[in-house]
């Protein structure tokens, strides 16, 4: 089942809800950097990354999680891996 | 027949050469009687550490929850420690000396590898000849000592065991490293086992769940004695925040106590960042949380005995209350169980 970008995008934005104290999901769009605009540091981006494993069924490592800098760098992985699954 | 033949062998041994043995009568249930902690005087700061190396009071406080820690003096060893906590939980269960018969200490910084602490910290706290064993499960070594000794009061191997957890982690931290020395920390914690009162109460000391994962051995280790701790921070990091919360929910589960009915949850004291991580994903509204390691640091094997004795002296936690600990850490190994607070 291949899932759209909205999809992701508010699957997203529950996750960091409720991961991060400040953060809600409106705030959580395309073009923020996680580090930059969300406050977002590398043990809460491991964290994204295995509740989106939770989610979405789709692994992302600490390597591959090093280039995801935007929100809409972790949408395009997500997309891409459920696309090859 | 040949009693050398495969045949006979199979067959098991004669009438002639099997023995008869008896067993020990054991205890129904084991249960924690008191805790005692221990920590060094010298509290070193966040400030303290960002003075000698590139790192600062909020990136600390935000990555580790830790505000200061306890180091101890340079000649105040693991087994003094040690005595210390141990001698606060005997003094606490009102027993005495000789009723001891067994002491366990959990450490992975022994200052040496023979002989062991726990023989030298029994003899000075006047316990008499004891069975004395170190046991090394790093980070998860008080659960593993709490549920050995709960299993040698219930099979009658002991009726009363002195558990301690100790670490003097700061002799093997490089104090360059801010990945690792603003973590790691000096302390003790220890608790009396023994028998339940009555059969009729019900155990104090739930069944252990326990396990190990032996691929990640490279994730935290010290390579040699002439080495320092490492620790892969991200990798521990992923592993304690996905892998840990169903262990301590089949402790739980284990013990017929419902997460929803946890007075407390007093996980090992890595970082308050895991603790809160795995406190989150059990989901227990109603538990009070440890999180000792504020000003308490990591101390390993000392970290959970430590936070309960001081919660329990700050009087948050009421007698019988039912609180799930669960170590976890270096090998890697965890443990977790659920206790009825002494």
């Amino acid at each position: 089942m291949a899932m759209t970008e909205q999809e992701i995008l508010a699957g997203l934005g529950e996750i960091m809800e409720e991961i991060t104290e400040d953060v809600s999901a409106d705030q959580v769009t395309p073009d923020k950097s996680f580090v930059d605009d969300l406050d977002v540091d590398s043990l809460t981006m491991v964290e994204i990354a295995t509740a989106a494993q939770d989610k979405f069924g789709v692994e992302i490592s600490d390597d591959q999680m090093k280039d995801l800098k935007t929100v809409q760098d972790v949408v395009d992985f997500i997309r891409r891996a459920g696309v090859s699954a | 027949m040949n009693p050398g033949t495969p045949a006979a062998r199979a067959a098991g041994p004669t009438q002639k050469g099997s023995t008869r043995m008896r067993l020990t009568q054991g205890s129904p249930g084991a249960r924690i009687l008191a805790f005692g902690g221990y920590q060094p005087a010298r509290v070193v700061t966040n400030d303290e550490l960002a003075a000698t190396m590139d790192t600062h009071d909020k990136w600390i406080r935000s990555r580790v929850g830790i505000a200061s820690r306890r180091i101890a003096g340079p000649d105040e060893t693991v087994a003094d420690m040690a005595v210390a906590a141990g001698g606060k939980a005997l003094a606490g269960s009102g027993l005495s000396p000789a009723d001891i018969d067994l002491v366990i200490v959990a450490t992975c910084t022994p200052e040496v590898q023979i002989p062991n602490t726990a023989a030298t910290v029994a003899r000075r706290l006047g316990i008499a000849a004891p069975g004395a064993y170190d046991l090394n499960a790093a980070c998860a070594g008080f659960c593993y000592a709490l549920a050995s000794a709960s299993d040698a009061v219930r099979t009658g191997t002991a009726r009363h065991v002195l558990v301690i957890g100790a670490e003097k982690l700061s002799q093997w931290v490089d104090w360059t490293d801010r990945s690792t020395a603003i973590i790691f920390a000096d302390g003790a914690g220890a608790a009396v086992v023994g028998p339940v009162a009555d059969p009729a109460d019900g155990p104090g000391i739930g069944p252990v769940v326990w396990g190990s994962a032996g691929d990640m051995a490279d994730k935290i280790y010290i390579k040699d004695r002439n080495s320092f701790i490492f620790q892969e921070g991200q990798a521990v990091f992923r592993w304690a925040t996905t892998a840990l919360h169903p262990v301590a929910r089949k402790a739980c589960e284990e013990a017929g106590v419902a997460p929803g009915e946890l007075a407390a949850f007093v996980p090992h004291q890595a970082n308050l960042r895991i603790v809160e991580a795995i406190a989150r994903k059990l989901g227990a509204p109603q538990a009070k949380v440890a999180d000792d390691i504020v000003t308490a640091g990591n101390t390993s094997s000392a970290s959970i005995p430590l936070a309960l004795s001081r919660m329990i002296e700050r009087g948050e936690l009421s007698s019988g209350a039912p609180a799930l600990l669960i170590g976890f850490g270096a090998g890697v190994c965890y443990a977790a169980q659920v206790i009825a607070i002494p």
